[in-house]
């Protein structure tokens, strides 16, 4: 199905702009970008939050006038079938239904919300193909099947009359995935179609698109922030920021030789699976541009001394209620017989996919949820026996930094009240002592001082960030625990916000809990490390026993899922089978066996009954 | 500041300070008289010089009428709403905050409430203490009270699972100072909305009760008693109708111009 002339470009963006309208006059979106896609060519746009990038992408099929957005200037040739180019922006809305979902597709990013829950898959999946290409019901729903065994959904004949909240979300992105491809369009645009899955998922998708771009010899134009995504898909790259085209190359190029300032920094602030091999303790990144970062002080975890915290058998299970007098029918064992320690100045990382505990275990340590059982030690002190007065003063030794850095802060409130809440919640400091301790607080954090009289609103998602570690270092914890502090963040930031949590480690000597999915974020910044995988620890160790000589199965997978930033090695897999996670939903009294250890090396633990 | 000065802010500003002073000021310049006298020869006319907003069916001026009853017509709606946030707020915010066995008890009681239709519960509580214009008063706020309480209910319980909420939780932050600092001001927006819808649907609660003899007493003028008795003369005189309607519209578009400004002042994003 390729062009006979593959000189001939599929799609031609030519000098567009988009605006979109702001309460003081409109807002450029995109300000001048031109880049071509050629037939069976993979194109991915790459760039962080506000780059425009998925701007771009709407604006190809038009969605962004959905959004508020408008086509200001510019041109957008796309070559359908044989015929000649047409130019997107000039078309009547009308027509612009009839290209939508036959000559291009498209992948979002959220599997969780792209399916209508109130219509079956078959519905949802045969709606297209019945508009564009006058299908039978029956027809349709063959048709239907076909494809889903495509995106290698097993059981397929089954899935059409199931709804979406009754697949997984990796499932979930192959019915959409499948959606796009029902018409077999010459085009496919996916934006950012993996950020919200898990990485052995994200491997299979992106294999996945990779197998149907060569079957199909369909274009991809991908949306990504990912630059390790970009070095596993891309044949071309072009690299956005601010609205603008800032390099654009082919993908080793751009990897061996970046040009741009901006792709550089790009690719430094990347931590890279790996790199930390055979060094003994974190290190900070270093990120062009700004001043070399302070080599941390080793951590000086005194090997005598005990823990700071101590975690043994936490059990979290949350109650399933049914039938009429919600009863509990059955358990969610979120978190089962997890014990760990975790030393002064340590920092424990703790990984897993989405749904294995990781979250729970450390909402359990602070009491946030309430564990079913176990024994949490912080400090010398049992957490689990205090009542409720003991809990709020304990707490004061554990703070807890937040994904989410726009839903962390309370917007209606100063951000200096915010720093300020937890030290007047514990008597710390007044007056005086006070301010100059938030003071010093935000120059701590590298904020401007001036920010303090600001709202959440005003700051970026990296500085809010800032502002929730302000918040957790007021009270001077001994533990701050992490839970996907930097995950929400683009890559330029989060490096900036994890050298800045490893200078705070050296200075203060605090230990992180620091929850991660992010294999290669974990590698950089941890001493140890456990792996978690339906709700129990699979293997606890060093960095360098889980990186380097890594025992149990799950952790070796979650390795190999992980995608490398570099063109030249290339790992997915075309044809990786879908295997479903097991259920942690278990019947009331269901007792589930002790995990037992085996000692690989000293301090490396795997577990070895299932 | 900018924002507070706006187009939309003025004129809401506009409208309701001069429903207020019409209220106000009116039964110190028209003699109450004007609004009950009655005028057999006069009944049902048109608008004209010697009764610019014409005549009722008992031959009153509905001019000194519809400005007369403003102020029956404001006080009752402002105090009736006042009430039931008063009463409102702290059972839905306890309710959404704490959750639990407290939850479940206060939100049957409000369920059982809710299943009556708030006219009939205000028609009740009217008829049992009596027809005045305090316990109309009393009998609107409670039989708002549930719908509030429901919507501060669900609004905490949104705001309970941020995770700023649970930050602060874990900063040490004890009930009361969550409650004050994180919970109120963050429901703040969407009650402001209930409260000015409320306040248009209280002027006509006002109505029907006065309709059925329990609110307002003739030939006290009220805009809902002006409402109701225009019912029957729709088509001969359509200007009985409009009269009181039009100044009730004025008065709610004003609110609500008013209350969405409110909404935007108090919220930092917006502002």
């Amino acid at each position: 199905m390729l062009d006979q002339t593959p000189q001939q470009p599929l799609v031609s963006i030519e000098n567009l702009r988009v605006e979109f309208d702001g309460e003081s006059g409109p807002i450029t979106g995109v300000k001048d970008v031109s880049f071509t896609v050629n037939p069976g060519e993979t194109v991915c746009v790459v760039g962080e939050s506000g780059s425009g990038k998925s701007v771009t992408s709407l604006s190809l099929l038009r969605l962004v006038e959905f959004g508020g957005g408008r086509i200001v200037s510019g041109r957008l040739w796309f070559r359908p079938g044989e015929g000649e180019a047409i130019d997107l922006a000039q078309m009547p809305a009308e027509k612009m239904i009839d290209l939508r979902g036959d000559r291009i597709g498209m992948i979002f990013q959220e599997p969780m919300t792209a399916l209508n829950p109130v219509f079956t898959i078959g519905r949802q999946l045969t709606d297209g193909l019945r508009r564009h290409r006058g299908l039978s019901a029956a027809e349709a729903d063959a048709r239907a099947i076909e494809l889903l065994r495509e995106v290698r959904l097993p059981e397929p004949e089954g899935r059409l009359r199931q709804y979406p909240h009754e697949l997984s979300g990796g499932m979930r992105q192959r019915v959409v995935i499948a959606m796009a491809m029902a018409c077999r369009p010459q085009l496919l645009i996916a934006d950012e179609p993996t950020t919200a899955l898990d990485v052995t998922i994200q491997a299979e998708i992106l294999g996945l698109i990779k197998r149907l771009k060569r079957e199909f010899g369909m274009a991809v134009l991908f949306i990504t922030h990912d630059m390790a995504v970009v070095a596993q898909l891309a044949d071309r790259v072009v690299v956005m920021r601010h609205g603008e085209k800032v390099e654009e190359g082919p993908v080793e190029r751009i990897f061996a030789d970046p040009q741009a300032d901006y792709t550089k920094a790009l690719l430094a602030s990347v931590p890279k699976l790996g790199e930390m091999r055979g060094k003994p303790a974190p290190e900070p990144l270093r990120i062009p541009g700004a001043p070399e970062p302070a080599a941390p002080k080793p951590a000086s975890r005194s090997e005598t001394g005990r823990a700071v915290l101590s975690v043994k058998g936490l059990t979290t299970r949350f109650p399933v209620k049914g039938g009429l007098m919600r009863r509990v029918v059955a358990n969610v064992h979120a978190v089962e017989n997890v014990s760990f320690e975790l030393g002064h100045g340590e920092t424990l990382a703790l990984v897993g996919e989405s749904g294995c505990g990781k979250s729970t275990t450390a909402r359990s340590i602070l009491r946030l949820v309430e564990p079913t059982s176990g024994d949490v030690v912080m400090d010398g002190q049992d957490i689990l026996g205090l009542d409720a007065g003991g809990l709020r003063r304990a707490r004061r030794n554990m703070q807890m930094v937040f994904q989410d850095p726009f839903a962390s802060l309370n917007p209606f409130m100063r951000l200096r009240k915010q720093v300020a809440e937890p030290i007047l919640n514990f008597d710390l400091a007044r007056g005086a002592e006070l301010e100059d301790r938030i003071a010093f607080l935000f120059d701590r954090v590298g904020l401007p001082r001036d920010f303090m009289r600001r709202f959440p609103h005003e700051l970026s998602g990296g500085q809010r960030q800032r502002v929730a570690i302000a918040r957790a270092l007021s009270v001077n914890p001994k533990l701050i625990i992490a839970d996907e502090a930097v995950s929400a963040l683009d890559v330029s930031v989060q490096a900036q916000v994890l050298n800045l949590l490893m200078e705070l480690q050296a200075e203060f000597g605090l230990s992180y809990l620091f929850i991660s999915h992010d294999m290669a974020v974990v590698e950089r910044v941890s001493h140890r490390v456990g792996v978690m995988y339906l709700g129990r620890i699979v293997e606890i160790g060093s960095r360098a026993d889980i990186f380097e000589d890594p025992r149990h199965s799950y952790t070796r997978a979650l390795l190999a899922g992980v995608p490398i930033a570099d063109p030249t090695k290339r790992m997915l897999k075309e044809s990786i089978e879908f295997k479903p996670l097991p259920s942690p939903v278990f019947p009331v009294g269901e007792v589930r066996p002790a995990p037992v250890y085996d000692e690989v090396a000293p301090g490396h633990f795997v577990l070895e009954n299932e | 500041m900018r924002k507070f000065l706006s187009a939309k802010a003025l004129i809401g500003l506009a409208l309701v300070l001069t429903v207020v002073a019409v209220a106000i000021l009116s039964p110190l310049f028209i003699a109450p008289e004007r609004a009950t006298q009655m005028v057999m020869s006069a009944r049902l006319q048109p608008p004209s010089l010697a009764y610019p907003l014409g005549t009722d069916q008992l031959g009153r001026d509905l001019l000194a009428r519809v400005m007369l009853g403003a102020q029956t017509s404001l006080m009752i709606a402002v105090l009736a709403v006042g009430m039931s946030i008063v009463l409102g707020l702290p059972l839905g915010i306890i309710s959404g905050y704490f959750g639990g066995r407290i939850d479940n008890v206060l939100m049957r009681i409000i369920d059982a409430l809710l299943s009556f239709p708030a006219l009939l519960l205000a028609l009740t509580i009217s008829a049992v203490l009596g027809p005045n214009l305090q316990n109309t008063i009393i009998a609107i706020g409670i039989a708002f009270t549930p719908f509030l309480a429901r919507i501060v209910r669900g609004e905490a319980l949104r705001v309970v699972q941020m995770p700023y909420v649970e930050a602060a939780r874990a900063a040490g932050t004890r009930d009361g100072q969550m409650i004050l600092r994180h919970i109120l001001p963050n429901i703040m927006p969407a009650l402001i909305v209930q409260a000015t819808i409320s306040l248009a649907f209280a002027v006509l609660a006002e109505a029907a009760l006065s309709f059925l003899g329990l609110g307002t007493q003739p030939p006290m003028a009220s805009w809902g008693l002006m409402i109701q008795a225009s019912r029957q003369f729709l088509d001969l005189a359509p200007w009985t109708a409009l009269v009181p309607g039009a100044a009730l519209a004025i008065t709610i578009l004003g609110l609500n111009l008013l209350g969405d400004v409110l909404r935007d002042v108090l919220d930092p994003r917006v502002r």
